[in-house]
């Protein structure tokens, strides 16, 4: 889409750009956050501080961050999706040089005032990169080994950057993400049937390559898989966390143990309860009913990014949404699977309800190139 | 770039159609996870539940707090007395070594402490609070709650511990406390599960142990909330414990305090008892020990020499020390001689120094002889020669009898620990137990309490409260609080003539010109007492010696000397007080165990202090000198800490 396309008398501009905005989308991620809000108050022992308080401030610079990012024209976004990239890229490699360290990872870059965490600026520019990638490519070469290639290089790049730093997590939302663009761009099935195939060779690697030279994962990371597979293996140790998260979940019930009232949380049993663990404090407190019910929050979020992908015909837009939501489903069902035991421990959050500032940044950014991208659809003709 | 519009149809349906099938995808995943959340928190919600229960409520037992060990007026013999500690938690301190160095230098601590401490940490989970230092001082617990940003994981607490105020006065009486071991454990059926509280600790020798079940009381138990290093964040409910009942003796703080320190310098044991009840007023063994030193865990140092001591601190000679009764043993055969109807007492036998028996020439003391002598002057100056006639007349078996009789030979039921029943020999004994048949000269060293007889100085006394009331006394160690009168005593129906003469023998002993112990004799009005000496021999002076010129007991090295005894009670006209003492290798009764005795006597008199007018004028000047110093060395009355129950 260029400006040539832009049709001034479809796309609505100024002020009717607010109407013409996915409220209930705005509004089903308030509610979400919300939900952040309680349960940070809650695992404070009641109080605004040290978490529910920052998490609103930041919520709300977010909220109006998503705005400014969803009244600017897509064919912005779409003209600078190269350069953020490219910059993004640089931004790594400055980790990987210049980078600070914090928790056993290097993932913060220092410029004067301000704390860059380039990893999460890639989960968006990664998506912008490939929807520009296939928005430019010819429709017919889209399953073409060559572009393929190309799309896998674009992805790959800042997948193995964040790798390095370590940080998994994000590395897996990363390549989510990028996976969702391509698969959407309508790239054959069968490079899908090969990845998987290749995924399950990798897997075993990375399994054997355990306590060889060429191992390719952190001993702590090995530990997480090990504990992941049989977390009642070493109760005190590397299953810990998974251990007295399913207590704390299981221990909810129908109800919850009520606002307040978990024990789980409340007495330290539960790791990072503020962060990677939150939804286990949700469901012991809100039980099923909570727990649920956020999940269901969240599906309806995804139904409405893919309700704005099928009613567009503007491909780089649809593409950016598809991106945003891949991103953002893998996001909240990593961390659910995660503390249900469904899989192993990685540090991914629960996204716009876990404390933590940059993430939340970048999400509503994200859902800001949604909202662009809904409101400068190009619509259906009538 | 420029798309075709059948291009961009193309696109869009293609995207849908993905976006379709991403869509029913995510239905799956999060159906799968909607059925997991299901099956967690309501098919299992109750096993889980239970979980988090087990997590967070610790059960915990209140050591009960242990009854005192009082003695007859309500001073603490065994007390208990808060205690500063210092523990540590290996997950709060992080790098052990460095804060245990840090201690170090603020509280004394040995390389052992620091070593015992590092291996009960390795050993306890790391949130388990390990017990480095005990028994601070209030300013070394206050430098180390000052120095506690430098010192994570470590904890000032307050504990209680045994204490035993008078030290080693009571020691073998109270005995001491000590941890639990694996063999009481053992010992034990349904262990008491406060047993396992780490460092717990029960009775391990005297009233201690035997009265264990009283002292110890009931543990308590506490529901506390603990978060997940295992700090206690509140308590849930509590349920109180029953605190020990306290256990009051017979003993006198003050009396057992003067007997002990009268011993001093001996290898020696006195007894007091209260006549009319058998109360034991004061059971003393000396030297005696320490048994703080065994509540804080005695070093192997310390343990050794108590062990290698000549004199024995460890044994409660009182009790468990059997002692060859000596002359004072002829009281049983004179009354053996009476009971047997062989004499009357009056008659007299004529004493050359010796009486040859069978081939063999048995000595009086008294190389001269006493000439003729009656029942009560072969008491009064111990002539040996009428025993010897009197025993060949009425036989052991009379002697055996009446021996039981003032209870000699009997193993008395107190609550301390190895109480030794002597020995009374019976023909059926030495046929048991030497393999040969009793002869007549084994009665003849009987009848002077030589060869096989065997008595403790707690019989000896039994024998002389026994003499004294003509009453079946029996010792007693523990008042029942609630039964404060005298228990009921059986007659012990010697005839009256007979006593007559027998306290006739033991008044002459101390108050008569010729008595063994006239020395030691009492003039004060009402304090006067009657009392017998012996002297048992351990070895005889062998030829060799005798050659050599060794011909005194002095000249002898200490342990080849003779026991000196001494049994006595007073007043003479209306008993209340029964002494016996033994000094072990002391020499000779008269002059190594009757002072003592006498002594000890009017100590009892006087509630703790002989008066100087009870003595003979010209030993006064002596005895004050004697008095005083020993005064020094008493406890002063504000030492004695009363209980206030």
């Amino acid at each position: 889409m260029s400006y040539l396309e832009y049709n001034t008398r479809q796309m609505p501009a100024g002020l009717r750009k607010v109407l013409y905005l996915n409220w209930p989308l705005v509004a089903l991620l308030i509610m979400v956050a919300c939900y952040g809000f309680v349960m940070l108050y809650s695992i404070a022992g009641g109080s605004l501080t040290p978490w529910a308080e920052p998490q609103m401030k930041r919520f709300g610079i977010g909220l109006v961050l998503m705005f400014v990012v969803a009244f600017t024209p897509l064919w912005f976004w779409r003209s600078i999706a190269g350069l953020a990239y490219i910059i993004t890229l640089l931004l790594l490699l400055g980790v990987e040089f210049f980078g600070t360290v914090g928790m056993g990872a290097k993932r913060w870059l220092v410029i004067g005032p301000l704390r860059l965490q380039p990893s999460e600026l890639a989960k968006i520019t990664t998506i912008m990169a490939l929807a520009v990638y296939y928005d430019w490519l010819d429709l017919k070469k889209v399953s073409h080994p060559l572009a393929v290639i190309g799309a896998t290089l674009i992805a790959l790049v800042p997948v193995l950057l964040v790798l390095r730093q370590p940080d998994l997590g994000t590395a897996m939302l990363i390549a989510a993400g990028g996976g969702v663009v391509v698969f959407a761009a309508g790239v054959h099935w069968g490079y899908f049937a090969a990845l998987i195939g290749s995924a399950i060779a990798v897997v075993t690697a990375v399994l054997q390559s355990r306590g060889t030279e060429w191992q390719l994962l952190k001993d702590y990371q090995y530990r997480r898989i090990d504990a992941f597979l049989d977390p009642t293996l070493d109760p005190l140790g590397a299953g810990y966390h998974i251990n007295q998260s399913m207590i704390a979940l299981g221990s909810g019930g129908w109800s919850g143990r009520g606002f307040m009232e978990g024990t789980q949380a409340r007495l330290n049993f539960l790791p990072e309860k503020h962060t990677d663990f939150i939804f286990t404090t949700l469901a012991e407190e809100f039980g099923f009913v909570g727990a649920s019910s956020l999940l269901l929050l969240y599906l309806m979020i995804c139904a409405l990014c893919l309700l704005t992908v099928l009613r567009t015909t503007n491909r780089f837009g649809a593409l950016l949404v598809m991106g945003v939501v891949g991103n953002f489903f893998l996001y909240f069902a990593v961390n659910m699977a995660m503390v249900m035991g469904l899989a192993p421990v990685v540090g991914v959050p629960l996204p716009m309800v876990s404390y933590g500032g940059s993430a939340m940044m970048v999400l509503l950014i994200g859902f800001g190139l949604v909202q662009s991208a809904h409101i400068h659809r190009a619509r259906l003709p009538s | 770039m420029k798309r075709t519009d059948r291009e961009k149809e193309l696109s869009r349906r293609t995207i849908s159609r993905r976006a379709l099938v991403f869509g029913t995808m995510q239905l799956g995943l999060a159906s799968g996870m909607l059925w997991r959340l299901r099956d967690m928190q309501l098919n299992q919600s109750e096993q889980f539940r239970l979980l988090a229960e087990e997590n967070r409520i610790n059960l915990r037992l209140l050591p009960p707090i242990r009854g005192l060990i009082l003695d007859r007026n309500g001073v603490i013999l065994a007390g208990n007395e808060q205690n500063y500690r210092v523990v540590i938690k290996r997950d709060d301190a992080g790098d052990i070594d460095l804060v245990l160095s840090r201690l170090a230098q603020l509280i004394p601590l040995t390389e052992e402490d620091i070593e015992r401490a590092r291996r009960d940490m390795l050993r306890n989970r790391p949130f388990v609070p390990v017990t480095v230092a005990e028994r601070l001082s209030w300013e070394e617990i206050s430098r180390v709650a000052a120095n506690a940003p430098a010192l994570p994981g470590v904890t000032p607490e307050m504990g209680m511990s045994r204490h035993y105020p008078l030290r080693a006065d009571t020691a073998h009486v109270v005995g001491y406390v000590g941890p639990v071991s694996e063999r009481d454990l053992e010992a034990l059926d349904s262990p008491d599960p406060v047993l396992f509280i780490p460092r717990f600790q029960i009775g391990k020798s005297g009233v201690e142990r035997m009265q264990e079940d009283r002292l110890r009381g009931r543990a308590g138990s506490q529901r506390v909330e603990v978060n997940s290093v295992g700090r206690v964040m509140r308590e849930l409910d509590r349920v109180e414990g029953t605190p020990g009942s306290n256990v009051h003796l017979t003993i006198d703080a003050r009396l057992q305090n003067f007997a002990l320190e009268r011993l001093k310098g001996q290898s020696a044991a006195a007894v007091v008892m209260d006549v009319s009840n058998g109360d034991i007023l004061a059971l003393a063994s000396g030297p005696s020990f320490d048994p703080n030193l065994f509540v804080r865990g005695i070093s192997s140092r310390d343990f050794n020499e108590l062990l290698n001591n000549d004199y024995r601190p460890l044994v409660n000679k009182t009790v468990q020390g059997m002692y060859p009764p000596g002359s004072t043993f002829k009281m049983v055969t004179a009354l053996a001689a009476l009971d047997a109807g062989v004499t009357d007492g009056r008659e007299t036998v004529f004493c050359p120094g010796h009486m040859d028996i069978s081939g063999h020439r048995f000595h009086c003391w008294r190389r001269g002889g006493h000439g003729r002598v009656g029942m009560v002057s072969a008491l009064s100056e111990s002539c040996d020669v009428y025993f010897y006639e009197m025993s060949q007349r009425c036989g052991i078996d009379k002697i055996n009898e009446m021996s039981t009789r003032l209870g000699l030979g009997i193993r008395y039921d107190l609550p301390i620990t190895s109480v030794a029943a002597g020995l009374n020999p019976t023909r059926d004994w030495k046929q048991a137990n030497r393999g040969a048949a009793w002869r007549v000269g084994d009665t003849v060293n009987a009848s002077i309490g030589q060869g096989f007889v065997l008595t403790t100085p707690l019989q000896l006394a039994v024998m002389t409260a026994r003499l004294a009331t003509n009453k079946a006394v029996l010792p007693r160690l523990v008042r029942d609080p609630l039964d404060r009168g005298n228990q009921e005593l059986a007659q012990l129906d010697l005839r009256p003539e007979w006593l007559r003469l027998i306290r006739q023998g033991m008044n002459q002993t101390v108050n008569d010109r010729r008595g063994t112990a006239y020395s030691s004799r009492v003039v004060a009005d009402g304090q006067v007492m009657a009392g017998k000496t012996g002297t048992s021999q351990v070895f005889s002076i062998s030829r060799a010696e005798r050659e050599s010129g060794i011909r005194r007991q002095e000249q002898l090295p200490w342990n080849r000397r003779n026991h000196a005894l001494f049994v006595n009670y007073a007043p003479l006209d209306n008993p209340r007080i029964a002494v016996s003492v033994v000094v072990e290798h002391g020499g000779g009764g008269s002059s190594a165990a009757a002072p003592i005795g006498r002594d000890i006597m009017l100590a009892a008199l006087n509630e703790g202090m002989p008066p100087l007018s009870a003595y003979p004028a010209p030993q006064r000047n002596r005895i004050q000198f004697e008095l005083d110093e020993m005064r020094e060395r008493l406890h002063r009355p504000e030492d004695l800490r009363l209980s206030r129950a």
